[in-house]
């Protein structure tokens, strides 16, 4: 089965609120590269208990990802030998981790709207996709438990950590235009409350549009690193 | 932080076990550390985590006063009783 | 209570409780061991954490993960054991970023290829298992509890790492000499896992007494080469001894002589990543003491919310 590219009509919608349900080859990237920017805290988490709770959420990730990915095509032929222009993960996925507040926020962002793909694939026609949904929206239930208490710990905390989720809010609110299904802004913006942190206006137009392909230089560089052993020996088993 | 001690109920039927200790700044993050932790293998039904210092525990310099008159006591045991031949379900 | 019937308690393999009398050598010598063992699993994290994000397969790279989150679990379950000795996680972790606390020198060694995640799983984890499973029955209660959580977790360790070194060996011509090179480089550091020969070992003897230690480093580190030689074999790799040698009289493996200059230099803090591993540590440490203080601070404040 052929990895299925963006197709030439499906533009961001200009409404704010509004992005369509993804496909699931979006879906498969968005869990990949949302997992390996996770797995990038291992050993580097503000306690021990933060590393084994972010892998196990870097693990469930993953898993999710090669269920999508290996019912698409070969799930490390997809992985490994792809160019970014054929990633189709929204771009808040690959930005990188920041500060441990900036990583929980957009993981907070990207768990809230994994949790209205997987419920809408509960009723998916496809028996693989559905099973992967069925298993994954309990593993999303408690990422989001995860992400929503830490974002409401960091911003509704000390002033420094205030200071810093605001910050995080700027900087990675432009790209949920891409994410911000029917329903998202209805789960997000209590927690937001709750962390004393602004609900700004929904961007009219997402910051470029990771489904299309068009990606940020953040995406190649991620890549470039998670691609480099398997590119060097193509062929190779491991 | 506090120091919080961790028990498991395995599956259903079971009691709880202590398992070991963690440290969190309240119920929430101890609960959610405590299955991250403790619960990788599916080695929980049921998980109880307890602030170390509501743990009441006896005086071990006390064992002599508290379990060894138990020891004395063997007729608390069925295995003191002989069962008469021909007697069943005693 | 006093050293003697103490003693006699632990030779009769009676368990030793937090809240029991110990004698104060007993209890420092286990917070020492049991805080180094703990704080070799955290630092332990870094060299094969490195390879995650490059890792070439997704399978390969689920395990990988898998692994090291299980080294932090195992990290946590050790320094929850060293507290109930009277010492509090703050303490040892400051030890550990002051530089005045050890950590298995093993892990000051690099890991520049992915062969060296096999051999790692292999050799250090198959070292550390051979370690660990006598622990199992040492005379201190919670270590001993600690150490067989662990021990059911790390034999998956061993075999996920011998298991990527078969497939690198079955592979192509560079992969098996990729893993060759990493056998090459972790063949004597594994060796001196097991610490220095038995005579030049002043507290064993005390160790063996108190059931912390229940075999020599040499039977230890014999019984190591007994089993690993033979996998090597399986392998198709060469181990960098030349005077690797079966004995059929004994059924014992004879080995070359460790070199010690190195073994001492690195335990003294000179190993190629010594700055690197405790860099790392401590600028994680730093990174995130803001998110304690605020994960601190919303506590209380909830707490205070609740008492209104």
């Amino acid at each position: 089965m052929k990895f299925p590219m963006a197709s030439p009509t499906s533009e961001p919608t200009a409404v704010p609120g509004s992005a369509a349900l993804p496909d699931a080859a979006v879906v498969a990237d968005a869990c990949l590269i949302a997992s390996h920017r996770l797995s990038e805290w291992v050993s580097n988490a503000p306690t021990m208990e933060e590393d084994v709770a972010l892998g196990n959420i870097a693990l469930d990730l993953l898993g999710q990802a090669r269920g999508l990915l290996s019912h698409l095509g070969d799930e490390d032929r997809l992985a490994y030998f792809r160019d970014a222009a054929e990633f189709r993960n929204p771009t808040i996925c690959e930005l990188p981790n920041g500060d441990f507040g900036h990583t929980v926020l957009r993981s907070w962002f990207i768990d809230a709207w994994l949790e209205r793909v997987w419920c809408a694939w509960l009723d998916a026609g496809d028996e693989v996709v559905r099973g992967v949904a069925e298993k994954a929206i309990k593993e999303n239930a408690y990422h989001r438990r995860h992400s929503s208490s830490w974002v409401i710990r960091l911003g509704d905390g000390t002033d420094e950590s205030h200071r810093r989720m605001v910050d995080a809010l700027d900087a990675l609110w432009p790209y949920v235009g891409e994410i911000a299904v029917a329903g998202w802004i209805d789960t997000v913006e209590p927690v937001l409350a709750e962390a004393a942190l602004p609900v700004p206006e929904l961007p009219a137009d997402g910051r470029e549009v990771g489904s299309l392909g068009r990606h940020t230089e953040y995406l190649g560089a991620l890549l470039a690193e998670s691609q480099s052993l398997a590119r060097q020996f193509p062929g190779a088993t491991w | 932080m506090q120091l919080w001690e961790v028990f498991l109920r395995p599956r259903n039927g079971m009691h709880h076990q202590h398992v070991g200790s963690l440290h969190a700044v309240d119920a929430e993050m101890a609960l959610e550390n405590a299955r991250d932790v403790f619960t990788r293998r599916g080695e929980a039904a049921s998980i109880w985590v307890v602030p170390s210092a509501a743990i009441v525990a006896s005086d071990p310099a006390d064992k002599d006063e508290l379990f060894e008159p138990a020891m004395d006591k063997i007729y608390r045991h069925p295995t003191f009783y002989e069962v008469p031949d021909g007697v069943a379900n005693l | 209570m006093d050293e003697a019937s103490f003693e006699a308690r632990v030779e009769a393999e009676e368990k030793v409780e937090p809240t029991d009398w110990m004698p104060e050598a007993y209890r420092k010598t286990l917070v020492r061991q049991i805080s180094q063992h703990a704080h070799s699993e955290i630092i332990g994290m870094q060299p094969e954490g490195s390879w995650i994000t490059r890792a070439p397969s997704l399978r390969r790279k689920a395990i990988l993960l898998a692994k090291v989150q299980d080294e932090a679990g195992h990290g946590l379950y050790l320094y929850a054991a060293a507290e109930t000795l009277g010492t509090s996680r703050e303490e040892m972790v400051d030890q550990l970023l002051a530089g005045t606390a050890k950590y298995s020198s093993i892990f000051n060694y690099p890991t520049p290829t992915w062969a060296d995640m096999g051999a790692i799983g292999w050799l250090v984890d198959g070292a550390a298992i051979m370690n660990q499973v006598p622990l199992c029955r040492c005379s201190f209660g919670p270590y001993a509890r600690a150490m067989k959580r662990i021990c059911r977790e790390e034999s998956f360790h061993q075999r996920q790492g011998f298991d990527i070194l078969v497939t690198l060996c079955r592979g192509t011509a560079e992969q098996k000499a990729m893993a060759q090179d990493a056998l090459n480089r972790w063949w004597w550091p594994s060796l001196m896992m097991f610490g220095p020969n038995d005579d030049a070992s002043p507290h064993s003897a005390q160790s063996m007494r108190w059931r912390i230690k229940r075999f020599s480093n040499d039977e230890l580190r014999q019984r190591f080469v007994d089993v690993t030689a033979p996998q090597a074999q399986f392998l198709g790799l060469r181990i960098p001894d030349d005077d690797l040698e079966y004995d059929e009289t004994t059924g014992h493996w004879r080995f070359g002589e460790i070199d010690w200059d190195e073994f001492r230099n690195v335990v003294a803090g000179n190993g190629p990543c010594n700055a690197q591993r405790m860099a790392h540590r401590r600028r994680a440490f730093d990174d995130g003491a803001w998110v304690l203080e605020a994960a601190e601070a919303h506590a209380a404040r909830r707490a205070a919310r609740q008492a209104a």
